[in-house]
């Protein structure tokens, strides 16, 4: 099981870190000194960019593609794992297929869906649909096979239909996969909006950051990398949270 | 009486049209070597495995009836407790799965933790309970919904000795309280001449024979029951007495033997090769069940050497673990001394004959 993240000594290497950076940028030490801000010039930006409300504006864009495109992912691959993983004759004719568009990297899908969909809020949505869909749908898949034949015996003999069976014996023990698969696909959907929002969109954090290249605000850019750091970090953390809240008692 | 289980001809990969009829209310033990096809033939009667051939309950055929609607009780071998549910959520699945009334569920919960004597694992998960409590657990959940039948399949093979004795003890009076048909499937002999009514040999997927302990014991009808249940000496009985202390004195002709007294007069006794105790001097104690044998045959095949010898009139079978009779320097024509021990020493009351 992972550990769980708590703030105390960890924060020390880190303020640690941000001293240097600052010392190391103020004392002229570094070369190229025009493409190195210190730190607190960053905050400084940060806090600009808040109150103007560009920072807002564009990290709320991608935010609600990362939430919609990944929700409706995870419900597609959830679905569809759960039927793979209970019918064997859905396995048997979507096996293959979802093992020839697994392993295409999400991004590979942008040219293609940029002709399809065209340059709008459809095209981030389902880049983020296409990562998250497939890993969820195989870990799914992958736990629902894994619950131990004996207990769905145990639970046909005491009287369970093959419905109940599903809901109350191999869903709650697939948790543990399915949500392993939840978690990593959540720090990845992220790192692919950027990227496809640096490419095809212009709105977006990873469009600012784009923006801020072209302008060189390296200021700009280390706190769009920051606000990403920060998403990827909290969305990974909510889905740990979440299976330990669900599988503590007995795992 | 009629027959609560009846199998005609079951027939699958490992079954060999196997007839077999239990009685209402009985516990018939299914013992076999290791795959004989004791859990397959259980899983027949639960509709777990496939078949050919007729289960039939309470007369009418249940072919056709999927696994959740035979109302068997089954405990697994390996319990398949639920890890994700607590000990009163494992107990009550089968009733809720069958929608019975809230407050029924709750009385039959009560009723089961107060029956196995685990009130207070209630709110325990699986994973925090010791393998005896576990067993109960399993069995609780299986007993739950009120089956017709418990199929047992060795549910004491995985605990250590003393919790799988005190549990057979429990599980014998529990299954003559409650009246229930029961199969309990197990590779130990002694187990199963301790809770069976009767018992089925099975082998190979072919029943064997089926008889109340005393038969397959004394009567085994081919070599692999007499094999299996380890080859007893049998010995006749020309006179006996009772001498008190729960004892008789037998005499078989040649020997003198003391054993347990159960009541009657017997006919036979019986002994296995491993319950004789082979010494190469004299044992101390009273000179009672202690007799004198010279060595006719060795037949060494570890991890049990086989001995015959020559014991006054008779021939006696017995086995020794290999190490300890090479350490022994057993040879043919050498004299030993055999313990007959006193407890293991079975006795036939036999009114036919």
């Amino acid at each position: 099981m992972a550990n769980k993240f708590r703030p105390g000594w960890g924060i020390l290497p880190v303020a640690l870190f941000l001293a240097a950076w600052e010392v190391g940028a103020r004392l002229n030490i570094i070369p190229a000194q025009l493409f190195f801000p210190p730190f607190s010039a960053v905050i400084e930006e940060f806090y600009t960019l808040i109150v103007n409300g560009v920072l807002l504006d564009n990290f709320l864009r991608s935010l609600f593609r990362v939430l919609v495109g990944f929700s409706l992912g995870c419900l597609g691959g959830l679905l569809v794992g759960v039927l793979m993983g209970w019918k064997e004759l859905i396995n048997k004719a979507l096996n293959p297929i979802i093992s020839i568009l697994y392993p295409i990297p999400a991004l590979g899908w942008l040219p293609l869906l940029m002709l399809w969909i065209g340059i709008n809020e459809m095209l981030p949505i389902a880049i983020i649909f296409i990562c998250s869909f497939f890993p969820v749908c195989y870990n799914t898949v992958a736990g629902i096979k894994g619950v131990d034949k004996n207990l769905i015996q145990a639970a046909r003999t005491l009287g369970a239909s093959e419905f109940k069976i599903l809901t109350s014996v191999v869903l709650p023990l697939a948790v543990p996969n399915i949500f392993t698969g939840l978690r990593l696909e959540a720090g990845m959907a992220w790192r692919v909006i950027i990227a496809a929002e640096m490419v095809a969109i212009p709105t977006g954090i990873g469009a600012l950051l784009m923006r801020a290249e072209s302008l060189i605000r390296i200021d700009i850019i280390i706190v769009c990398l920051m606000v990403l750091s920060m998403m990827c970090f909290t969305f990974e953390r909510v889905f740990l949270y979440l299976e330990q809240r669900l599988t503590a008692k007995w795992r | 009486m009629m027959p609560s289980i009846e199998l005609r001809g079951v027939t699958n990969f490992i079954c060999r049209h196997i007839d077999l009829r239990i009685e209402d209310g009985e516990l018939l033990v299914l013992l076999g070597p290791t795959g004989a096809g004791k859990t397959t033939l259980l899983n027949v009667i639960a509709g777990l495995a496939e078949y050919n051939g007729s289960v039939l309950l309470d007369g009418s055929p249940i072919d056709d009836t999927p696994p959740h609607q035979r109302g068997i009780g089954y405990l697994f071998q390996d319990l398949a407790l639920f890890p994700h549910l607590d000990v009163s959520a494992n107990i009550t699945y089968g009733l809720k799965v069958q929608k019975r009334p809230p407050a029924e569920i709750m009385t039959r919960l009560k009723e089961l933790l107060r029956l196995m004597r685990i009130e207070h694992l209630a709110h325990c998960f699986p994973r925090d309970l010791s393998g005896g409590e576990r067993q109960k657990v399993a069995l609780a959940r299986a007993l739950a919904p009120s089956p017709q039948i418990l199929l047992l399949d060795e549910p004491l093979s995985n605990l250590d000795l003393r919790t799988s004795k005190y549990l057979r003890i429990e599980l014998k009076s529990l299954q003559s309280k409650l009246g229930i048909t029961t199969i309990y499937v197990t590779h130990n002999q002694r187990e199963a001449e301790e809770l069976g009514d009767r018992i089925a040999v099975i082998y190979q997927g072919t029943l064997q024979q089926v008889g109340t302990p005393q038969e397959i014991f004394f009567n085994p009808q081919n070599e692999h029951v007499s094999e299996f249940i380890g080859s007893p000496n049998i010995l006749p009985c020309k006179h006996c007495r009772e001498i008190g202390q729960g004892l008789m004195e037998i005499n078989t002709g040649g020997l003198t033997i003391i054993a347990p007294y159960e009541g009657t007069e017997v006919n036979k006794i019986a002994i296995s090769p491993r319950d004789i105790y082979i010494s190469a001097e004299k044992p101390p104690g009273p000179d009672l069940n202690r007799f004198k044998g010279v060595i006719t045959e060795i037949d060494p095949s570890p991890p049990l050497t086989r001995i015959k010898l020559e014991v006054g009139d008779h021939t006696l079978l017995a086995e020794v673990p290999t190490q300890i009779g090479e350490e022994m320097d057993l040879e043919v024509g050498k004299e030993v001394y055999l313990i007959l021990k006193l407890r293991w020493i079975k006795t036939l009351i036999d009114h036919s004959g």
